[in-house]
């Protein structure tokens, strides 16, 4: 199936975050990728669909999974990328972000894909920029190709969205993963419960129209989806919990707790995984686990939203 | 370049006017004759030989509005504002008098810096200027400024600024040591520790934005400690600025209870909520200290407008220059907006003909009471009063336009916004304020 029948139903020139996008064009995106999946599998995987193109990965914060599936994603569709990175350019040297905007300008590239340590800057880019820009995550606020991919993921191995049962455990108040997974996922029709410690979970989560638990075990219960989320090993130096071992006791994922799940559950993790910390090796390598799958989909998923986001340049010159 | 030159013994009558001045308990049609500096009389068909005769038909007369809290840049923040520029954004909005902050650089603990700044906010003559001064040295939070040689020099309040004394003990003996001068100190009621490196208020939005929150615990917290200390060591507490309400309840209870304790609050508090972090797009017009709070705090903010417990509405005016405020994220953006252009007319439109206060009310919060709380000649047109006038038209359609601030400053929240009502002019000491041409 050929990705040009979808870019008709896109119109947006950025993704800066689930929040803004309705359940159709959530759909439009993961057909979309559906038809890249096919690129990656075969020998020569490279389409010259953005030749003569150019994408600009710019990271203020490191990153080595996104911006490498990004990068992957972008050399296969025989784009142009240049890479900027937070240490050791102007862009650690107290330039100020419109200053770096204007910088941007000047050397008109097709796309700029985001990362940022605060939230709204992506969407600030945006404003101010012709360019396409990717939210490829800002601060605690969205991270909307990860929630695509995870969307993806899901409905690859479910082969549906709605009706599910996820559950996503651990540090939810640092994570931009978990905001765009909420808005994805409530969008289209699942039912999310969140978990972890108290300190971890915003005191409003309920706000965002999700069940919130502190017990391991009931956000479990009858899930069709596990989310394991990546504890920042530092932050118990913020007194938000009090050690690694009292953390995994509590909320690591073993696979006798997870008995409690759906007989078909999927287990996934945006990485990198702590190991014995959120989650036991022998669930994160168990069968239940498509973690390594979320990341060969990550590739397709990219080179969708690039290839959307591109085409609405092409009509709109 | 100052109207100033013309002399002060000159008379103006207003004619035409009505006249709202709450301190008499005014509301009626009069004409108003000012005289050698003061008012001179209120009346109707007032005659006064050889005085200058001003037609105010349809307008409305009150006592000089009095903004409470303003930060003007100089000296040392030049680059955001200056004397000049922030006196005449006063005068521009309809402000007769500022009472100005103390986190200049130097900050104003000595007397100098005192008569410094009142005698080239004099020399200029858009507005007056009433200078606070530092509660402690350097605002460093250990030793106590010299409260009486500050004051004597005529600095009309004292306070820290953004800066809130965590030391209770300090607090304590700074309420004790000012209550021989008679000067409120200003606390901004925060504890910073709890606050820790929240942007804006903890709740749904700034879950929903991953923006880190400041729980409004942190206010009701200090609000409450600092009451127990005034309850004790006696002296003027003003709570500056109240925007949670539940620490509005605990000022009501101890207002209730006989305690001298006053409060204000900002405009940007009373109309917007921490809703506008996410509809502006993360602007950083909408990035605040305090931030802005819930729905039900704004609520509860407005029955404190109504039943008296906020005492004052004031701008927090505190411009920034562009390259630090508007070019850079919503997280690392200092926070603080423009407020001196844009009171008047929102306040108006949005509070009184909204229906809220009434017009008396308004001009309780915004000059009656400043000139009570901080001691100051006007708030009031009785006969012998200081000439300061405003003269607003409740009909002049207005749309909040930065570009024309006078003001060096153009961050607001209110960009675009429309509002029936306006400051039109300023009697200030007698004489008609006369704004240069913007260039």
């Amino acid at each position: 199936m050929s990705p040009e029948r979808y870019a008709e139903s896109w119109t947006r020139k950025d993704l800066v975050g689930i929040a803004d996008l309705s359940p159709t064009e959530i759909g439009v995106i993961l057909d979309t990728a559906e038809s890249f999946v096919e690129v990656s599998q075969r020998q020569i995987k490279k389409v010259p669909t953005l030749r003569g193109r150019t994408v600009l990965n710019l990271f203020f914060e490191a990153s080595t999974r996104t911006r490498s599936s990004f990068e992957l994603a972008e050399k296969r569709l025989s784009a142009d990328s240049l890479n900027f990175s937070g240490s050791g350019s102007a862009l650690s040297k107290g330039e100020t972000l419109m200053d770096t905007a204007r910088n941007l300008e000047a050397m008109s590239p097709d796309l700029v894909v985001v990362r940022h340590q605060h939230p709204g800057v992506p969407h600030m880019l945006a404003k101010r920029l012709d360019s396409g820009i990717i939210n490829a995550g800002d601060g605690a606020h969205e991270h909307p190709t990860q929630a695509l991919l995870d969307a993806f993921t899901i409905r690859r191995a479910k082969g549906r969205l709605d009706g599910l049962r996820v559950a996503i455990i651990g540090d939810i108040e640092h994570s931009r993963v978990v905001r765009s997974n909420i808005h994805l996922l409530t969008k289209m029709g699942a039912e999310v419960v969140i978990a972890g410690p108290r300190t971890l979970v915003p005191l409003h989560g309920e706000s965002l129209g999700v069940e919130v638990t502190h017990d391991l075990d009931a956000a479990l219960e009858g899930a069709d989806v596990v989310m394991m989320l990546r504890v920042q090993l530092e932050r118990h130096q913020r007194a938000l919990f009090p050690s690694v071992r009292e953390y995994f006791r509590l909320f690591g994922l073993t696979e006798a707790r997870l008995k409690r799940a759906k007989d078909d559950v999927i287990v996934m993790h945006p990485g990198p995984m702590n190991r014995g910390v959120e989650i036991d090796s022998a669930v994160a390598d168990g069968p239940f686990s498509v973690i390594l799958d979320q990341v060969a989909n990550g590739v397709s998923v990219r080179m969708a939203v690039l290839f959307l986001l591109m085409a609405v340049r092409t009509e709109t010159p | 370049m100052s109207g100033k030159s013309t002399g002060d013994r000159r008379s103006v009558l207003l004619q035409g006017a009505r006249i709202v001045d709450p301190s008499q308990g005014l509301d009626e049609a009069a004409d108003l004759l000012l005289r050698d500096g003061s008012v001179a009389a209120i009346g109707s068909n007032l005659k006064a030989e050889g005085a200058e005769t001003v037609d105010v038909t349809g307008k409305v007369l009150v006592p000089g509005l009095i903004d409470g809290r303003a930060h003007l840049g100089e000296p040392g923040y030049e680059h955001r504002e200056t004397l000049d520029s922030g006196l005449q954004a006063a005068a521009a909005g309809g402000f007769t008098a500022v009472v100005a902050t103390a986190d200049t650089a130097p900050v104003v603990d000595q007397r100098a810096l005192v008569e410094m700044i009142t005698r080239q906010a004099d020399r200029l003559g858009w507005a007056r200027l009433y200078p606070t001064a530092t509660v402690t040295k350097g605002m460093a939070g250990s030793e106590l400024s010299e409260v009486g040689e500050l004051t004597a020099a005529g600095a009309v309040a004292l306070s820290d600024g953004e800066t809130p004394i965590a030391n209770a003990a300090l607090l304590r003996r700074a309420l004790m040591y000012a209550s021989h001068f008679g000067v409120p100190i200003l606390h901004r009621a925060a504890d910073l520790q709890l606050e820790s490196d929240g942007v804006m208020h903890e709740g749904h939005w700034s879950t929903r934005l991953g923006l880190p929150g400041s729980t409004s615990v942190s206010e009701r917290s200090i609000v409450a400690r600092d009451l127990f200390l005034a309850e004790e060591a006696g002296g003027r507490l003003h709570v500056a600025p109240v925007t949670v309400g539940g620490a509005l309840d605990q000022i009501r209870a101890a207002k209730e209870a006989g305690l001298q304790v006053s409060c204000d609050t900002t405009l940007h508090h009373l109309l917007l909520t921490d809703e506008a972090v996410h509809s502006s797009t993360f602007s950083t017009a909408t990035r605040v200290s305090p931030p802005l709070r819930s729905e039900q705090d704004v609520e509860a903010l407005k029955k404190g407008l109504q039943d008296g417990t906020i005492d004052m509405i004031v701008t927090d005016h505190r411009p920034f220059h562009a390259d630090e405020k508007e070019d850079v994220q919503f997280s690392v953006a200092p926070p603080g907006v423009v407020g001196l252009e844009t009171l008047v007319s929102l306040s108006l439109d949005r509070l009184v003909k909204a229906g809220i206060i009434d017009l008396a009310r308004w001009v309780e919060l915004l000059s009656c009471a400043p000139a009570r709380i901080f001691g100051l000649p006007g708030g009031s047109l009785e006969v012998g009063r200081p000439g300061d006038v405003t003269v607003l038209d409740l009909d002049a359609e207005v749309t909040v336009d930065p570009s024309t601030f006078r003001s060096q400053g153009r961050s607001t929240p209110f960009a675009g916004w429309t509002a029936t009502g306006a400051a039109v002019g300023t009697f200030v000491g007698g004489r008609r304020v006369d704004l240069p041409q913007r260039t």
